[in-house]
């Protein structure tokens, strides 16, 4: 379980990881910081709490990965690993400008800390099954985390990857759906209903759960049981992968973008960052 | 000469590799009794993945792997590996750098009574345009075995495209292959014929018996890569004899054929003096032996290798064409 004081400091580093996405693609002018802000929450526990990484050994055998298969949302992830020491911050303003090591889709040979290249939605949570599977076979005791966007479920492949995970049984794998409920074309409920996403993962065979995805404390909780449970299984063992389905707000915590289905790729000056920025600090 | 299984030659190259290399692993499609892979399984079953009939996850899957270190080969029908899985095999694959192994099998008409829907004419030429990959298609038993342990050791993503059914040897036990590097098989002087494949190199070499029987004398070059082209063995034969006959199971578009034009085009070859009728330079020239333009069909492969052109009487009737219009003053 969690104490308030360690709760206050995950909240702190979800507010830290908006706001330097936000200031991220502020300086740039472009980007997509709706579904990179919902994601805040869960990037904090995960990096600041559940996952061992070493800033200083990125490709250390014995890290905990993760994919971002909704790999556009890479700048909430680059506002993480450069907290964590990964990357100089100064960094975070070459965002998508030629020569780069940020690109706005994740890249595993250009950042450090990134495991796996991204961008094509649908094939991260493949990928991860992989790196999950590499890892039980090699008998190393690591978790892999994936990060699936909502409207990504749209993809064929989502639900091949998922069949295959559950039963090859990769009880190390536990993934997340962003589920801020928007995508491209408007709703994900008015463009392609993906719902009822629990039963959808259940009946694929995983352990499914569905929580507040702001709610630092029920994600903490919900990893924690999926770890416990992947535990009780012996290392090369099979257990059933673990889905967590987050129910989350696209843009979350900046007023101008917030609940907004234009914040999946939007213009916004840098004034407007650091006004959204500054109501974060309030 | 002795003819052997391909699938099996594969199969059995990758057990012998996988006793000293633990990286090596198959993954699958729910082909492995198509790609022959199944006595691989039953050596090392954990390092054999079965992902079902879902090649995307398949190449994933794959990717996934190669991050971790591991040397997979992900193997299913040639119009499955390039036409259903290619943003997979190049995203997450290629440019993520990642090592995955792409193979092939049924290539062209050897996809006989599965016909139009699985025969894959144009999987070559969708490939070639992946940035720095490996292709190749041995032409018999021994050229696999030899090639792909250099194709599992290159730390890059390459295309397999294997001939899965039973062949004859080509080439004398203990040969040497080099990835890259194609073999010139008969010297000739009045031009050379470049062949891909298991289908296509018997057939090219029973043209230049043709052509020898009507005293012309055609080298004959098995091409094995197409990317890298061998520019040097090739650039150095169309130099030579002025006449350049591709032959290949594959569209004309995209693939070996293209890649020789190309390299002809961009080199402004001529042919030698001496082979011409009328003394004066000219430029070397190039005919394409390979299906015009046109979608597969059903047949057995004696049939299918007649309809779409690609039988030694069509190589042997090109290099005539060409050599005939070289003589002309």
């Amino acid at each position: 379980m969690i104490d308030k004081t360690e709760l206050a400091l995950l909240a702190e580093a979800a507010k830290e990881i908006r706001k330097k996405t936000l200031d991220m693609i502020g300086f740039l002018g472009v980007g997509h910081i709706g579904g990179a802000l919902s994601i805040a929450d869960l990037l904090a526990v995960l990096y600041f709490r559940e996952m061992r990484t070493d800033p200083a050994n990125p490709r250390w055998e014995g890290r905990d990965r993760l994919v971002l298969s909704k790999g556009h949302a890479g700048p909430a992830l680059y506002s993480a690993l450069a907290m964590k020491g990964f990357f100089p911050e100064e960094w975070l303003h070459t965002l998508n400008l030629g020569g780069s090591n940020l690109p706005s889709h994740c890249d595993r040979n250009k950042t450090p800390g990134i495991d796996m290249t991204t961008g094509s939605l649908g094939q991260g949570i493949s990928a991860a099954c992989g790196i999950a599977l590499a890892n039980r076979i090699d008998r190393r005791d690591v978790f892999t985390f994936a990060i699936v966007g909502d409207g990504e479920t749209n993809e064929g492949q989502v639900w091949e990857a998922a069949m295959f995970a559950a039963h090859a049984g990769l009880g190390k794998l536990i993934a997340f759906t962003d589920n801020n409920k928007m995508q491209i074309d408007g709703l994900t409920a008015d463009v392609s209903g993906i719902e009822c996403l629990e039963a959808k993962w259940s009946a694929f065979g995983w352990e499914t759960s569905r929580i507040d995805g702001h709610d630092i404390g029920a994600i903490v909780q919900a990893i924690e049981k999926a770890k416990v449970g992947a535990e009780a299984a012996d290392a090369g063992a099979k257990a059933k992968p673990t889905m967590i389905i987050l129910d989350t707000v696209k843009g979350k915590g900046a007023a101008f973008c917030e609940g907004q289905v234009a914040s999946h790729n939007m213009n916004f000056d840098y004034e407007t960052a650091k006004k959204a920025i500054a109501d974060l600090d309030r | 000469m002795p003819a052997k299984e391909m699938r099996a030659v594969y199969a059995q190259t990758l057990i012998e590799l996988a006793k000293d290399d633990p990286s090596i692993m198959v993954v699958e499609a729910d082909l492995m009794r198509a790609t022959g892979t199944q006595p691989f399984k039953a050596a090392y079953p954990e390092r054999a993945v079965d992902v079902g009939v879902a090649e995307a996850n398949m190449l994933g899957v794959a990717a996934g792997l190669a991050a971790e270190g591991k040397t997979p080969f992900a193997a299913t029908f040639a119009c499955f590996a390039s036409r259903r899985a290619f943003d997979q095999f190049f995203l997450s694959g290629a440019y993520a750098r990642l090592p995955v192994k792409l193979v092939g099998t049924d290539p062209g008409i050897t996809a006989t009574f599965n016909g139009g829907t699985h025969m894959p004419f144009e999987d070559l030429g969708i490939l070639r345009t992946v940035p720095g990959i490996d292709i190749v298609e041995p032409s018999d038993p021994v050229s696999l075995a030899a090639l792909v342990p250099q194709i599992a050791k290159s730390g890059k993503v390459a295309y397999l495209r294997l001939h899965r059914k039973a062949v004859e040897e080509i080439y004398p036990a203990g040969e040497t292959f080099e990835l890259g590097k194609a073999k010139l098989l008969r010297e000739g002087n009045d031009a050379v014929i470049i062949a891909l494949g298991a289908v296509m190199v018997p057939e090219a070499l029973a043209a230049a018996d043709l052509l020898k029987a009507e005293g012309i004398a055609a080298a004959v070059i098995d091409a094995i890569s197409v990317k890298p082209l061998d520019a040097e063995l090739i650039g150095a034969w169309i130099r030579k004899t002025g006449v350049a006959v591709t032959a290949e199971n594959h569209q004309r578009i995209g693939s070996l054929g293209s890649a020789v034009a190309e390299l002809m085009a961009e080199n402004g070859w001529e042919a030698p003096a001496a082979a011409s009728g009328s003394g004066n330079l000219r430029p070397a020239r190039l005919a394409r032996i390979g299906v015009a333009d046109q979608f597969g069909e059903v047949g057995t492969q004696d049939w299918l290798k007649a309809r779409f052109g690609l039988t030694a009487r069509d190589i042997a009737e090109a290099v005539k064409s060409l050599v005939r219009q070289r003589k002309e003053p």
